[in-house]
């Protein structure tokens, strides 16, 4: 009956390992598209993080002490010279400091090695709904890699085209191609040294409309969006509050900064409030002295959870103690919201209660780099005081040009209700391909809302299997596996996006069913949550306008 | 785990033990028995320390109530100088050759964009054909579906154009330094760099949190002066010595000053002290050497002397992104630990071909370097003839620095001086720009300088005329001596 305290979706204290879906009513949504008040948010906020099986826990330790211990001995062998080393390691160089220390590469020699051929995989084609992956073939157990020459056409499930406008033909392509005509390439300038155009501006600008903010400012890397923007905000003196799961480039962002940097456990709003009570009430350690300010760092979607970022009550939590909030939405802006505005829409909140709204155009917008937005004041300093602004050159005219065309088909400004009905789909399709996989018996993480859909598999052997066998059968996923997950939580996951049409999410769902009938990965021990793609109202038309 | 229950017979290991502590020497006994007793005192007999004061709530409340952050960041107003500054000088249209900044058309002496890559026609067909390929995101990291045939194409080409094993792509030329530096480096290693660096290295080196010994820019003694301290040092203490890496990082043409690194000498002192030698290119590649390879090629060096070569594909290219290249078994350790390369989004593939376009351009016609070092020496002739300024660097770099012969002391009293200079030349025909940094986190502070870079499309006539009217707009403004 433990059902308090796990509608925040925070996984640690799911003890029983149930879902709060049985909480939530199957309608979540209205009918005009508006989200629920933000009171009740609570009632549509439908995440679940199934605990791992023992059994299959135990079948996963098992699965990395056996793939220890043979690394160990074939790393025995190799010392020893009677197993050949294929890989190109450091020459012996006598009186230099090997760059490698032997420990540190034992899991890549050892463990990535023979599942290599799961991640690089190259495309030759654009990152749409379908592409073409070239195959590659290995004679050595993988440590080298030749191209064979031959294509593969498959489904695309791991490309962050949410809205699929990773597109080589239509409006925007044809937009590219005139601002390319027009301006060129690259501006081979900084912000500050003369690299500033008026398409720059422009950007500027929508990107302000389109976020509901004052202004904003852009970057050509979405990593350094972050990465150099963070130390210009919070410095020496300042603490830092960050998800746990936060990207690399937040946490080399905050590390950048000289700040004080202390993790709260993922989407914990308990946690969150003991430590920010603790920071205010105690003060920096040892001198005691208050902390200049606080910045709490929060993503809108976490992009191996698929769990949203509880902000109105972030944003509760800030009012009350005077902190700041850094919102990342690289995976949200586009793609959660009833307007595609990222998770501010998604809760139905007023942007401008957020500091520092921060995403990337790389994944909705089919373009490259990011954005801060913000108060004029904020963006204003970020242009006289960020990294990005003076010492590096400022986006190349085509990406700026797609990220122009892609947004204004969002905000309608071409005329059609194009971007409503790409968000409709995708909300649709993540809606219908979760429900069908709990249906299925898959555990499943996240949010039933995001379009990130991590599909639990804890097994190490089966992950490539499942990786390999879908490949097989035509559909292109991902797969990670530790460190970029917990050790024994190894998973798929699959990117949803507007482009995917009916047909093919059930084709999909069909090899996945029979691939994970294959490989036993029906785990799950719990009723699925209960929620529906009925009440979101599907344009039927699948292909777009353009 | 937990703890050994009681039904498992015990191990050899603590018979072993028994045995030994009963063949110990009494005093043996004794001391252990007193040791035993003064951990009790300590658990249970310590003095108590006062309770640390616990508050109450309402105690915690006030404090939360009276707290007051700072703002986030101070309030700047629209009509900042340097906003003014950006917006007065934005550009309209294809920052090329020439480019029109308000209604102006003025040759471009401010970007970096010194073989005319920016507005090439051929390069710009190169991007468009490939933007009717592939769109122009890629929609993901290398690792998952964001490796397009492109990149690799690219890559291989790099690394074949500077001779290397395996050159990687990175998405952003900042990025590249910055990444590759800790991707080696860790926390407990040295790194010895030259204090003119730039800001992307500087950034590297934070990130890499190792030791960071600065010598004087250029100064091969100082250097040395290190590098004897610390071995000397791992004399002392030849287990640390053993597992702490080093290395050298310099820039091979210093963005802050134009000059060009001893490179032969760095790699005397490289091999004599065992230091592993990196080297960022970014304003050398495409620019020095007869080829285009850069610094090694300008002091006809070897390019494996090198450890690791960095580079930005945004000046002489005309492009975006970076790439290191090398040894393959230095150079593939990044594909997992690169930062900026693991977790972030691919190069947009038009941007790729655009680069392989750019490295054919010059491969077919090297003649363009030729033209550009003229260029460059040009220019640095005229420029040194202006009086009342002094100008910075090599001869033959594409980037001049041109400061004033008196400096105030007052920086911004000169940074403005210079200012009206770049806003008279602007104003006649002639875009510059003020070196721009972010003074208060730069290691090394440069003086306040006009960076002027220089084209290699530029004539005669252009070079003449451009010198003509920035001497001029000096002239205005500089105060006359009496």
């Amino acid at each position: 009956m433990a059902r308090e305290g796990k509608i925040n979706g925070v996984r640690h204290e799911y003890s029983n390992g149930k879902t709060n879906g049985t909480l939530a009513r199957a309608n979540g949504h209205h009918k005009n598209g508006k989200h629920a008040l933000k009171e009740n948010w609570r009632d549509n906020f439908i995440e679940t993080f199934e605990q791992t099986p023992l059994f299959v826990a135990v079948l996963t330790y098992l699965g990395y002490a056996i793939l220890v211990v043979i690394g160990h001995i074939r790393d025995f062998l190799r010392t020893i010279g009677i197993e050949k080393i294929k890989s190109c390691t450091e020459p012996k160089s006598p009186g230099f400091v090997p760059l490698y220390q032997s420990w540190e590469s034992f899991y890549t020699r050892n463990l990535y090695r023979r599942i290599r051929d799961c991640w690089n995989r190259p495309i030759a084609s654009v990152a749409a709904a379908e592409m073409d992956v070239l195959q590659r073939a290995t004679d050595d157990h993988g440590w080298n890699f030749s191209l064979t020459g031959e294509k593969k056409h498959v489904m695309n499930f791991g490309s962050y085209n949410y809205l699929g406008f990773s597109q080589n033909t239509g409006p925007c392509a044809d937009a590219v191609e005139k601002a390319v005509e027009k301006f060129g390439v690259s501006s081979c300038g900084s912000r500050q040294e003369l690299g500033y155009t008026d398409l720059h501006r422009e950007l500027d600008d929508l990107v302000a409309e389109y976020l509901g903010v004052e202004d904003a400012i852009t970057v050509p890397m979405g990593f350094a969006t972050n990465s150099m923007n963070m130390p210009a905000l919070v410095g020496h003196g300042s603490l830092i509050l960050s998800d746990e799961l936060n990207h690399a480039s937040l946490i080399l962002g905050s590390r950048l900064s000289g700040a004080t940097i202390r993790t709260y456990k993922h989407n914990n709003m308990k946690d969150l409030e003991k430590k920010l009570c603790d920071a205010v009430v105690h003060g920096r350690p040892r001198t005691h002295r208050p902390w200049k300010k606080i910045l709490i760092v929060v993503e809108g979607v976490y992009s191996m959870e698929g769990s949203i970022a509880c902000l109105p009550d972030v944003i509760r939590l800030k009012k009350k103690y005077k902190a700041y909030v850094y919102l990342d939405e690289a995976h949200s802006i586009g793609a959660m919201g009833p307007h595609g505005k990222g998770v501010v829409d998604y809760f139905g909140l007023d942007p401008r209660e957020i500091d520092i709204m921060m995403g990337t155009f790389t994944k909705s917008f089919g373009a490259a780099g990011g954005y801060i937005g913000g108060k004029k004041s904020i963006i204003n300093h970020l242009r006289i005081s960020s990294h990005a602004a003076i010492y590096s050159s400022t986006m190349p005219f085509c990406v700026i040009q797609q990220v122009l065309s892609s947004m204004k088909i969002m905000m309608g400004k071409d005329g059609t209700d194009e971007g409503r009905k790409r968000i409709q789909q995708l909300k649709w399709n993540t809606r219908y391909f979760r429900r069908r996989l709990y249906d299925m018996g898959f555990i499943l993480y996240g949010n039933v809302d995001a379009p990130l859909v991590p599909m639990l598999i804890y097994v190490p052997a089966r992950v490539i299997a499942f990786s390999r066998l879908c490949l097989e059968r035509g559909l292109g996923t991902v797969v990670v596996g530790f460190p970029a997950t917990p050790i024994i939580e190894s998973r798929a996951r699959f990117c949803l996006s507007a482009a995917h049409t009916k047909e093919m999410l059930d084709k999909a769902l069909s090899i996945i069913d029979e691939v994970g009938t294959i490989l036993h990965l029906k785990y799950s021990r719990q009723p699925p949550p209960v929620f529906s793609e009925k009440d979101i109202e599907l344009i039927q038309v699948h292909r777009f306008l353009y | 785990m937990a703890t050994v229950p009681s039904f498992i017979p015990e191990s050899w290991e603590m018979y072993d033990m028994i045995q030994a502590f009963l063949q110990a020497p009494s005093y043996h006994l004794f001391v252990e028995v007193l040791l035993i007793l003064w951990i009790f005192k300590l658990l249970f007999f310590s003095k108590q320390y006062a309770p640390e004061s616990v508050l109450t709530e309402k105690e915690k409340e006030e404090l939360i109530a009276e707290w007051q952050p700072e703002p986030l960041t101070p309030d700047v107003p629209d009509d900042h100088p340097v906003l003014q500054t950006m917006e007065k000088n934005m550009i309209h249209g294809k920052p090329g050759k020439y480019v029109i900044i308000g209604d102006k058309t003025c040759i471009n002496m401010a970007t970096l964009n010194f073989l005319g890559m920016a507005g090439n026609p051929v390069v710009e067909a190169e991007a468009i054909s490939t933007l009717k390929k592939y769109g122009v995101g890629s929609c993901g990291p290398r690792g998952f579906y964001g490796t397009m045939d492109v990149h690799l194409h690219l890559e291989e080409k790099l690394a074949k154009f500077m001779n290397s094993e395996e050159a990687i792509l990175y998405s952003y030329g900042f990025a590249t330094i910055a990444s590759a530096i800790p991707a080696y480096s860790k926390r407990g290693d040295v790194i010895f760099c030259d204090d003119g660096v730039c800001f992307s290295i500087q950034k590297g080196l934070v990130a890499s949190r190792s030791k960071i010994k600065w010598f004087k820019h250029n100064d091969m003694d100082d250097l040395e002066r290190l590098l004897k301290e610390q071995s000397q040092e791992d004399k002392k203490n030849p287990k640390k010595a053993k597992v702490t890496r080093r290395f050298m990082v310099v820039e091979g043409l210093y963005l802050n000053t134009g000059d060009i690194c001893p490179l032969p000498k760095l790699i005397e002192l490289k091999w004599k002290y065992k230091v592993r030698l990196f080297m960022e290119e970014s304003f050398s590649f495409g620019v020095l050497g007869d080829t285009g390879k850069g610094v090694t090629e300008h002091f006809n060096v070897s390019g494996d002397e090198i450890d690791l070569i960095a580079a930005s594909l945004e000046n002489a290219i005309g492009s975006s992104g970076g790439f290191c290249c090398g040894k393959k078994y230095v150079i593939d350790h990044q594909r997992l630990s690169g930062l900026g390369y693991c977790f972030s989004a691919s190069l947009p593939p038009m941007l790729a071909t655009a680069a392989i376009q750019s490295l054919k351009l010059i491969e077919e016609d090297p003649n363009m370097l030729v033209n550009l070092r003229e260029n460059c020496e040009k220019v640095h002739e005229k420029l040194s003839q202006i009086e009342g300024m002094m100008v910075v660097g090599e001869p033959i770099a594409p980037i001049k620095h041109l400061r004033l012969a008196d400096l105030d002391m007052e920086r911004n009293l000169d940074i403005n001086t210079l200012q009206k200079i770049a806003d008279h030349a602007r104003e006649n025909g002639v875009a510059l720009t003020l070196a721009r940094f972010l003074e208060s986190e730069e290691h090394k502070l440069p003086a306040p300088s006009i960076r002027v870079s220089v084209n290699s499309q530029l004539t005669d006539e252009e070079i003449n005329k451009t010198a003509d009217l920035i001497s001029q707009a000096c002239q205005a403004v500089l105060p006359k001596e009496a």
